[in-house]
C-alpha cells in the first residue's frame, strides 16, 4: 500500500509489464485510472483479453478509468469549442504556452477519489508512458511536480499505489529525460528496469529485468536488494529464469 | 488463441478503429484491397511496396501505423521507398495523400516506377535474378559456408501475389493506373498562403497545416469511419518527404539549439492519434543523420512505430571496400511495432543491405564474400589432383562400383571447397 513503482527500460520495450500491472490490480479489484499517453484503447483492450481481463467491462462497471492520450489530444486540438464544455482537457498543456500538468493532475485526482458507491480496494494510477510528456512539450519540472502531487494524493492520502513506465537509455542525449528518469529512481520504492541483452538480440532470451526493491529508503541501514532475472515474452505470458538457464540453453 | 469479438474501443459509437480484429469467421469485413491480416494478431497489414522490406517487417506495414524511414546521406534510396510506398497504393487503388516541401506532389507522382504486372515482365526479371544468382553460385561460400543456406529474403519475382508487388525503377508509371485513383496533395509552398484554421498549440505552423490537412481529407472522405454509409472501404496512404528539414520550416537539421524543440514531436504524436483512429497508413522520410540534437531522434523513434535507417555507401570508404561490393548500403531496423499483442514478429537475421539493380531494389541479408583469386587456383589445383587420385583408383583390378566412386569424391572436392580445409593426401582413399 502506498507505494511508487518504476518501471525503466532500456535497449528494448518494457510495456509487457505495464499490460502485467494492469491486469494485476484489476483483478485484484482496486479502482485504476490508467493514463495511456501512447497507444489505443483497443490496443491495450486486447492484450487484456488474452491475459484474462475485459477492459471494456471494468471500464462499465466503474473500475477503470482510462485515458486515451491520443484521443484526447485530437479533441483537444481538432474538437469544436462546444464539446468541452464543463471539464477541460487534461492534455491542456499541449495548447497552452505553460507546461502546467495541473489539468492532468486534477483529472487523476478527480477519477481516484472514492465516491461513497465505491467499493473497490485501494487505488492505483498507471502511467504509459512519462517520457511522452516530455516530447509534447511539458518542461521536466513539470513533469516531476506532477508525480510527486499525484504521489501526495493517491499514496499518503488514500493509501494507493502508483506504477510509472519512463524509457531511458544509455548515453542517451535527452538530459531532460535522463533528469526525470534518474529522479523518479531516488524516489520509488521498487524499481523494475528491463534490458535489452548487451550482447544483442537473442531470439530466446528477450531481455534481462532488474528488481531493485529500495530498502533502503527505510533508513534501517540497508543495501538496495537487486534481483536479476531473465525473461522471454510468450503470447501470453512472460516467462523468467536465472541468468543463463533459458529453456533454450539447459 | 480466443475468438474474442472485435474490440474496437468504439463505445462512442464512432466507428471503425484500424485497430479491430478481422481474423474472426471471415464474414465480417470484406477484405479491403491490397490489405491481409496478419497471422499473429489479425491486424490488417499493407505492403509497403517492398516485398523484401515486408518481410523484414514481419509481414507489412499494419494499418494505423506509420513507418519512418531516416533518409542516407544523400536522400536517394530513401526517396526510392517513399516513391514505392505510392506506387504499392496505386496498384492496389488505395487513396493518396503526398505531402512534401521541396516537389511538387505532381511531379513525385509522374515518377513512381512503373509495376511489373505482365508475366514477360515477370520472367524477364526471373531471367535477371537467376544471372544474378548463378553467378554468385560459382563464388559461393567457401569460408562463411553456413550461411549459403540462408533464404536471401527475397521472395521470388516469379510467384503472383496479390499482396506486394514488384517495380521496375527504370520506367514511370503510365498515367492510365492513375484514373480511378484519388490523390491528395499538400504542397507547402501553395499551402502558407491560406489561413490556418486549427487551434495553434505552439507547433510550426506547416506541421499545424498539413496535420489539418491530413484531418480534414480524413474526416471528409470517411477513412475514419464517420459515414456509415459508405461500403466500400478504402486505405489512405499517406506519403510525407523530409520532414524536420528545413523546408518545413523546422531549425532542427541546421542549428544545434533549435528554438522549438518540440514541434516535431507534438506533430508525431497527433499524427499517431489520427492514424490510429482511421484505415490509414503513413510514411514519413526524415533527414535524421542532418539532427544534431540526438535526442530529438530518440523521441522521434519513442513516438514511431516502425522504424528504418538506410545508410547508403555513397562517399564513404565502404563504396570501394571489396567486402561490400555487391551493396549499395545497409539498413538498420531500429523499432517495430508491438500492436495488440506482448510480441512482435521481428525477423532473426539483424545484418540486412540494400543493392539497386539495373530494375529491382532489394533488401537482403548482408553477406560478406571473400573472393580469391589464388585460393580458386589453389581448389582447381586441388581438384587436378583428385581426379588424377580417381583415376589411378579405377585402374586399380579390385573396384568394383566405379560410378559410385566417382559420385562420391566429387562430394569430398564439394567438401574441400567449401569447408577450406587442407588438401588431403594424394593416397588417401575416398571416405
Amino acid at each position: 500500500q502506498g507505494k511508487f513503482t518504476l518501471l525503466r527500460d532500456t535497449r528494448t520495450d518494457g510495456s509487457f509489464l505495464v499490460h502485467h500491472f494492469l491486469s494485476f490490480y484489476l483483478r485484484a479489484g482496486c479502482k485504476v485510472c490508467f493514463v495511456a499517453l501512447l497507444q489505443s484503447f483497443s490496443h491495450y483492450n486486447i492484450v487484456a483479453q488474452k491475459l484474462g481481463i475485459s477492459l471494456t467491462a471494468a471500464k462499465e462497471r466503474g473500475q477503470l478509468v482510462f485515458l486515451e492520450g491520443l484521443k484526447s489530444c485530437l479533441d483537444l486540438l481538432f474538437g469544436e469549442e462546444e464539446e468541452q464544455s464543463g471539464h477541460p482537457s487534461p492534455l491542456q498543456f499541449i495548447s497552452e504556452s505553460t507546461s502546467n500538468l495541473k489539468a492532468l493532475f486534477d483529472f487523476v485526482r478527480t477519477s481516484l477519489t472514492p465516491a461513497d458507491s465505491d467499493s473497490w480496494k485501494g487505488p492505483v494510477l498507471l502511467v504509459d508512458d512519462l517520457s511522452v510528456l516530455l516530447s509534447l512539450g511539458a518542461a521536466p519540472v513539470a513533469v516531476l511536480d506532477f508525480i510527486h502531487y499525484c504521489r501526495v494524493v493517491v499514496c499518503s492520502q488514500l493509501k494507493g499505489n502508483i506504477v510509472v513506465l519512463v524509457h531511458s537509455n544509455e548515453d542517451s542525449e535527452d538530459e531532460e529525460n535522463e533528469l526525470v528518469v534518474n529522479s523518479l529512481c531516488h524516489h520509488s520504492d521498487l524499481i523494475l528496469w528491463v534490458e535489452g541483452l548487451a550482447t544483442g538480440f537473442c531470439k530466446d532470451v528477450h531481455g534481462q529485468i532488474k528488481i531493485i526493491r529500495r530498502v533502503s529508503l527505510e533508513l534501517t541501514a540497508e543495501q538496495d536488494l537487486v534481483q536479476i532475472y531473465q525473461y522471454k515474452i510468450q503470447d501470453k505470458n512472460v516467462t523468467f529464469f536465472a541468468r543463463g538457464l533459458s529453456a533454450a540453453v539447459l | 488463441m480466443a475468438a474474442a469479438p472485435a474490440a474496437g474501443g468504439v463505445a462512442r459509437g464512432r466507428g471503425v478503429t484500424s485497430f479491430q480484429r478481422k481474423a474472426a469467421a471471415g464474414s465480417r469485413l470484406a477484405a479491403v484491397a491490397g490489405t491481409r491480416p496478419s497471422v499473429r494478431h489479425g491486424q490488417l497489414l499493407l505492403s509497403s511496396g517492398l516485398p523484401s522490406l515486408d518481410c523484414v517487417l514481419g509481414g507489412g506495414v499494419a494499418v494505423g501505423t506509420l513507418l519512418l524511414i531516416e533518409e542516407d546521406k544523400y536522400g536517394l534510396y530513401s526517396n526510392l521507398l517513399y516513391k514505392y510506398f505510392l506506387a504499392e497504393g496505386v496498384v492496389c487503388g488505395h487513396d493518396l495523400f503526398v505531402a512534401s516541401a521541396k516537389e511538387h506532389p505532381d511531379n513525385i507522382l509522374k515518377e513512381l516506377p512503373a509495376p511489373l504486372l505482365d508475366d514477360t515482365h515477370r520472367n524477364e526479371l526471373g531471367e535477371e535474378a537467376t544471372a544474378v544468382k548463378s553467378e554468385d553460385f560459382q563464388d559461393s561460400m567457401k569460408i562463411a559456408w553456413r550461411y549459403q543456406n540462408l533464404p536471401k529474403m527475397e521472395a521470388s519475382p516469379t510467384t503472383s501475389t496479390k499482396f506486394g508487388h514488384y517495380y521496375d525503377v527504370s520506367k514511370t508509371m503510365s498515367p492510365e493506373l492513375f484514373q480511378s485513383i484519388k490523390c491528395h496533395s499538400f504542397y507547402l509552398p501553395e499551402e502558407l498562403s491560406l489561413q490556418a484554421k486549427m487551434k495553434t498549440c505552439n507547433m510550426n505552423s506547416a506541421y499545424t497545416r498539413l496535420l489539418e490537412s491530413i484531418h480534414r481529407i480524413i474526416y471528409q472522405e470517411g477513412f475514419d469511419g464517420s459515414d456509415p454509409q459508405k461500403k466500400q472501404k478504402n486505405i489512405l496512404r499517406i506519403g510525407i518527404q523530409s520532414l524536420g528539414s528545413m523546408l518545413w520550416g523546422d531549425d532542427i537539421c541546421s542549428s544545434d539549439t533549435p528554438e522549438d524543440v518540440h514541434s516535431l514531436t507534438k506533430f508525431l504524436y497527433v499524427l499517431r492519434g489520427l492514424l490510429r483512429k482511421s484505415l490509414s497508413a503513413c510514411i514519413i522520410t526524415v533527414p535524421a543523420h542532418l539532427i544534431q540534437n540526438k535526442a530529438i531522434m530518440e523521441r522521434v523513434t519513442n513516438l514511431s512505430d516502425t522504424v528504418v535507417g538506410l545508410e547508403s555507401f555513397i562517399g564513404s570508404e565502404r563504396e570501394t571496400n571489396p567486402l561490400y561490393k555487391d551493396y549499395h548500403g545497409l539498413v538498420h531496423v531500429h523499432q517495430i511495432p508491438r500492436l495488440n499483442s506482448l510480441i512482435c514478429d521481428v525477423s532473426d537475421t539483424k545484418d540486412l543491405a540494400f543493392r539497386l539493380k539495373r530494375k529491382l531494389f532489394t533488401i537482403e541479408v548482408f553477406l560478406m564474400r571473400r573472393r580469391h583469386v589464388t585460393y580458386a587456383k589453389k581448389v582447381r589445383s586441388l581438384q587436378q589432383l583428385i581426379r588424377a587420385a580417381i583415376s589411378t583408383i579405377l585402374r586399380h583390378p579390385s573396384v568394383r562400383k566405379p560410378h559410385l566412386e566417382i559420385q562420391r569424391l566429387r562430394d569430398v572436392s564439394d567438401l574441400t571447397r567449401t569447408r577450406g580445409v587442407g588438401p588431403p593426401p594424394p593416397n588417401s582413399r575416398p571416405c
